[in-house]
């Protein structure tokens, strides 16, 4: 564990319609007592952060695509950067989106299935452990995570998708409480079950699914907490190497 | 004056008359387009304001009662709860969606305009009965969660109904409950001479002229050509603009912030500056940033284009309130100043267009007196004539799927109610619960109204809905603290709808002085009917916040520990009148709604929170619709454990269907290890309330020795019924 000394930087994107930021900030700051920044959209600078948030909300309004806007602001340029470098980058629900439309992430994110916003808790099995976000995870191990989005089915061409299977991209996808990867568990129609991916790197995360809704007892759950765990101690390893 | 004028304006040859008498000379057509808007039913209350000062609306933790933009009460460690509801009625009929939408929208502004963070959004709606209604029902969830999900606040909490009355005429309450320390509360008052006007937000368009006039009228076969009145919601801006009114508070040059809704800017700088004894208002239309060409002054004054807000700057500090705005990327632009003169003044760059007494438009227009008269009660209901139940567990089937009593889970899961990280307990269940971040409190949160009940007695009604409420509250562990109420009614010109709404005044009135509970604001709804008939239910929803100190020790409907006993809090009478068991099994609407008795009310809240605090309960629920049989399915079905119960052999008088399937108000069904059993009778005893045995938690079905058994599967494929339309 962390010692009370050695402290991890977060910087948590704020674009206009951001809302997931202050919960991420609550996480980071309340519940993992680490380092927090809150990065202005408008900004072109990452304050020195070692993992960048790119939280959930309606970046811009979403009024184009989601993602499409935010994808052109200052702090995304420097982001790229970041990412080029190794720094690590999360991705979350529209922070994911994000991420797809500035090409840090292949593939895309489509209206649900059900044509209908979902917000309700979901199962991911986790098939990456080896991952700076996903290193306090057991093989296999199942998280309960919420979903609450309009548009988080996972979709990318025959290629792309055989790719990412091929070098094991995919993070986590929906499942059963037992673990099995089968439709019914799936709640948006992502192709292959897919809530979240890796870069081939293993430095940019995005997800549909909200950790940061689930990191306390209260709220329902706290296996999100895991992956905040996760990245904090990377991190750390990171610093002290 | 021409008479078709005048009712384009929504104004009487009297309230008209009025006006010159006044004014001592005639409106010219800016002023009278600003009277029409504030004399309107909607704004001015004319109806209705006689009757709401019946409503007790102080007491020891009010900080804001009736008259601001939303009421505040104190909650503790230097918090306050600041909460409204409101409807949008008028609008979602012709235009579900954005009808709906912008009513959210709305509400969250008179949450900000207080200062306070909106922290949660609620709702009670009201529809025709599926398939005909899906139009109205899909497009306002559609638009509630469109708005609420976007501007991420979420939306904790509801009731949905369907029933023949609201076909033409739906109803869409929004209620918003926002955080806010004690000391930093706003009230939207125009405090001194000079101070600037600053509008901010949107740009202003010609959407929503008229719509406080358009919702003080009866539907009509026209009524779709009024969709211009209805209003257009931008939730990313209001977003921008929560966020920027957020940052207000790092400086202390704002005097005061005011919402933009119905009636647009003449009610924002009329409400603002009458507040303010003597206050009067100067503003210049052409300063106004317009988001069409063309706009005369008369648009300008009465377009209620939504997002925008107006702020009070003390004079010579506008640059650093502007600052703050375009952080956010939005306009603002001052508009005018405080006077001193009590008029308000209009100009056009330099014509003066209008200039109006603030009282006159605020509190001018002639109160009306209406005539209320007591219709034959509604049909009275031979309980011998009813058969026994043939098949107990049947009729727990048939109810659940019935459409008033299916789970809510479909529509829930269409609005974000996770955002903000406090939700603690989330909705389907009796109340919702966020926690409150940095404290130990809980705040509880509710609405309620079962419109049959008010329907067959308005005054009884009313009572029932504010003590079920209240029920919903304590169900959760928290302790009931104040009202907030939204009277939706049919056109009160007809006596027997006035005395609907005179009785439920009444009897909201008297439920909330004997549950200590005030009204610190409100919303009145009416002329909801269409072509001057089918008219609505008496409709008073009943929004209610409550506290609990810790929230670790805060309870769920869902039965949480097989083993657990399972028991009933309160007494059961042959309570079958306006039952859902009587209309969904026998097809009648009849009889007189359960007798409520506030005392024995009072008595049963405080048994369940002495045994909540106590920590006796493992889950408690609200035994209301449907009865005990009901209420105990969602007892199961929400905590996945069945219940084994011996047969119910109810003594006489009381009827076997009764026992199952009375609403019985004061009643609770509560489970408790059997090691607490002990306490909770010597509790039960000391306030005088009855406890019963209903059985043992455990197992997969819910069985009454010999006379029912349902396996939570059927139970559950019932009650879901709804989820997958």
């Amino acid at each position: 564990m962390l010692g009370v000394e050695s402290v991890v930087k977060f910087g948590v994107v704020v674009f206009p319609g951001t809302w997931s930021d202050r919960d991420c900030g609550w996480v980071i700051d309340q519940v993992l007592g680490q380092e927090l920044t809150y990065l202005w959209h408008k900004d072109a600078d990452l304050k020195g952060c070692d993992c960048i948030i790119l939280p959930g909300g309606f970046a811009y309004g979403d009024y184009l695509r989601t993602g499409a806007i935010a994808r052109f602001a200052p702090v995304m340029e420097k982001v790229g950067e970041f990412a080029d470098r190794g720094g690590l980058v999360w991705g979350i629900c529209n922070g994911f989106q994000v991420l797809c439309e500035a090409g840090l992430l292949p593939g895309a994110l489509i209206r649900n299935a059900s044509l209908e916003f979902r917000c309700e808790w979901t199962n991911l099995a986790v098939e990456r452990t080896d991952l700076a976000f996903t290193s306090q995870c057991e093989e296999r191990e199942v998280l309960r995570v919420p979903i609450a989005h309009g548009e988080g089915s996972y979709f990318a061409d025959p290629a792309t998708l055989s790719r990412l299977e091929q070098r094991g991209q995919v993070v986590f996808r929906y499942c059963d409480v037992n673990g099995r990867v089968v439709p019914n568990a799936n709640p948006n129609g992502s192709l292959h079950n897919i809530a979240g991916i890796v870069n081939a790197r293993g430095n940019v995360l995005g997800m549909m699914p909200h950790p940061e809704r689930c990191s306390e007892a209260e709220l329902g759950g706290a296996d999100g907490l895991k992956l905040f765990r996760s990245v904090a101690e990377s991190a750390m390893k990171v610093l002290v190497s | 004056m021409d008479e078709r004028r005048l009712r384009e304006v929504a104004l009487t040859p009297d309230e008209y008359r009025a006006i010159l008498e006044q004014l001592k000379r005639a409106p010219n057509e800016v002023e009278l387009g600003m009277l029409g808007v504030l004399w309107s039913e909607h704004c001015s209350y004319k109806s209705s304001k006689a009757l709401l000062r019946r409503l007790p609306s102080s007491g020891p933790g009010v900080v804001q009662g009736p008259g601001e933009n939303a009421g505040a009460v104190e909650i503790g460690d230097g918090w306050a709860a600041v909460f409204k509801v409101e409807s949008h009625n008028h609008p979602s009929a012709i235009e579900p969606y954005q009808g709906a939408a912008t009513g959210v929208g709305g509400i969250i502004r008179d949450v900000i305009a207080m200062g306070a963070r909106p922290i949660a959004l609620l709702n009670s709606l009201r529809f025709g009965p599926m398939p005909a209604s899906s139009r109205h029902f899909e497009g306002v969830v559609a638009g509630i969660g469109g708005y609420g999900n976007c501007i991420g606040i979420p939306t904790v909490g509801g009731e949905v109904y369907f029933e023949e009355c609201y076909a033409n005429n739906p109803l869409v309450n929004a209620m918003c409950v926002g955080l806010v320390r004690t000391d930093q509360l706003m009230r939207a008052r125009a405090e001194g001479t000079g101070n600037s006007l600053v509008l901010v937000g949107a740009d202003t368009g010609r959407d929503g002229i008229h719509g406080a006039s358009f919702a003080s009228l009866e539907l009509d076969e026209r009524s779709s050509e009024r969709r211009p009145a209805v209003q257009v919601g931008n939730p990313f801006l209001e977003k921008c603009l929560l966020e920027a009114c957020m940052d207000l508070s790092h400086t202390d040059a704002v005097i005061a912030i005011q919402d933009l809704g119905a009636a647009g800017l003449t009610s924002a700088v009329a409400e603002c500056a009458g507040r303010v004894d003597g206050a009067g208002a100067r503003i210049d239309v052409a300063r106004v940033p317009r988001r069409e060409r063309g706009m005369t002054p008369y648009d300008v004054m009465l377009s209620e284009s939504q997002e925008r807000m107006l702020v009070v700057v003390q004079r010579g500090r506008e640059r650093e309130v502007e600052s703050i705005f375009e952080a956010w990327d939005l306009t603002s632009a001052a508009i005018g100043e405080v006077t001193g003169d009590g008029l308000l003044t209009v100009f056009d760059g330099r014509d003066e267009v209008a200039r109006l007494p603030v009282k006159l438009l605020t509190d001018g227009a002639p109160m009306r007196r209406l005539v209320g008269f007591a219709p034959e009660p509604p049909y009275g209901l031979d309980l011998d004539a009813l058969p026994p139940p043939a098949d107990p567990g049947a009729s727990l089937l048939r109810l659940l799927a019935s459409p008033n009593l299916t789970s809510r889970r479909g529509v829930f899961r269409r609005y974000d109610h996770m955002v903000g990280d406090s939700t603690v307990i989330a909705p389907g269940g009796d109340a919702a619960m966020l926690r409150v971040k940095g404290t130990r409190l809980g705040l509880a949160m509710t609405t309620d109204c079962n419109a049959r009940y008010c329907h067959l007695d308005p005054h009884l009604g009313a009572q029932l809905a504010v003590a079920e409420a209240a029920r919903n509250i304590v169900a959760t562990g928290a302790r009931p603290l104040a009202v907030t109420d939204c009277l939706n009614f049919a056109n009160p010109d007809r006596p027997e709808v006035y005395w609907e709404l005179e009785e439920a005044v009444a009897g909201l009135a008297h439920a909330c002085r004997l549950l200590d509970l005030p009204v610190v604001s409100g919303n009145v709804s009416l002329y909801n009917d269409s072509n001057g008939e089918s008219a609505i239910y008496p409709t008073p929803v009943i929004g209610m916040v409550g506290v609990i100190d810790d929230y670790e020790k805060r309870l769920g409907a869902g039965l949480r520990v097989e083993g657990d006993f399972v028991l009933m809090i309160g007494s059961t009478h042959n309570d079958l009148g306006g039952s859902e068991y009587l209309k969904v099994e026998h097809g009648h609407v009849a009889g007189r709604p359960p007798a409520l008795d506030l005392t024995r009310e009072k008595a049963v809240h405080r048994l369940i929170l002495a045994a909540a605090q106590s920590g006796y309960l493992h889950s408690a629920h609200d035994c209301a619709e449907g009865g005990m049989l009901v209420g105990l399915a969602e007892c199961c079905l929400l905590g996945g454990i069945g219940v084994r119960c011996p047969a119910v052999r109810p003594e006489p008088p009381l009827r076997l269907d009764a026992a199952f399937f009375a609403e019985s108000p004061s009643r609770f069904i509560v489970s408790a290890a059997s090691r607490a059993m002990p306490e909770m009778q010597s509790l039960a005893r000391r306030h005088n309330v009855e406890l019963s045995l209903l059985g043992l938690a455990g197992g997969d079905s819910i069985e009454f020795e010999g006379q029912l058994k349902v396996s939570l599967a059927e139970l559950r494929a019932a009650w879901e019924s709804m989820v997958a339309v």
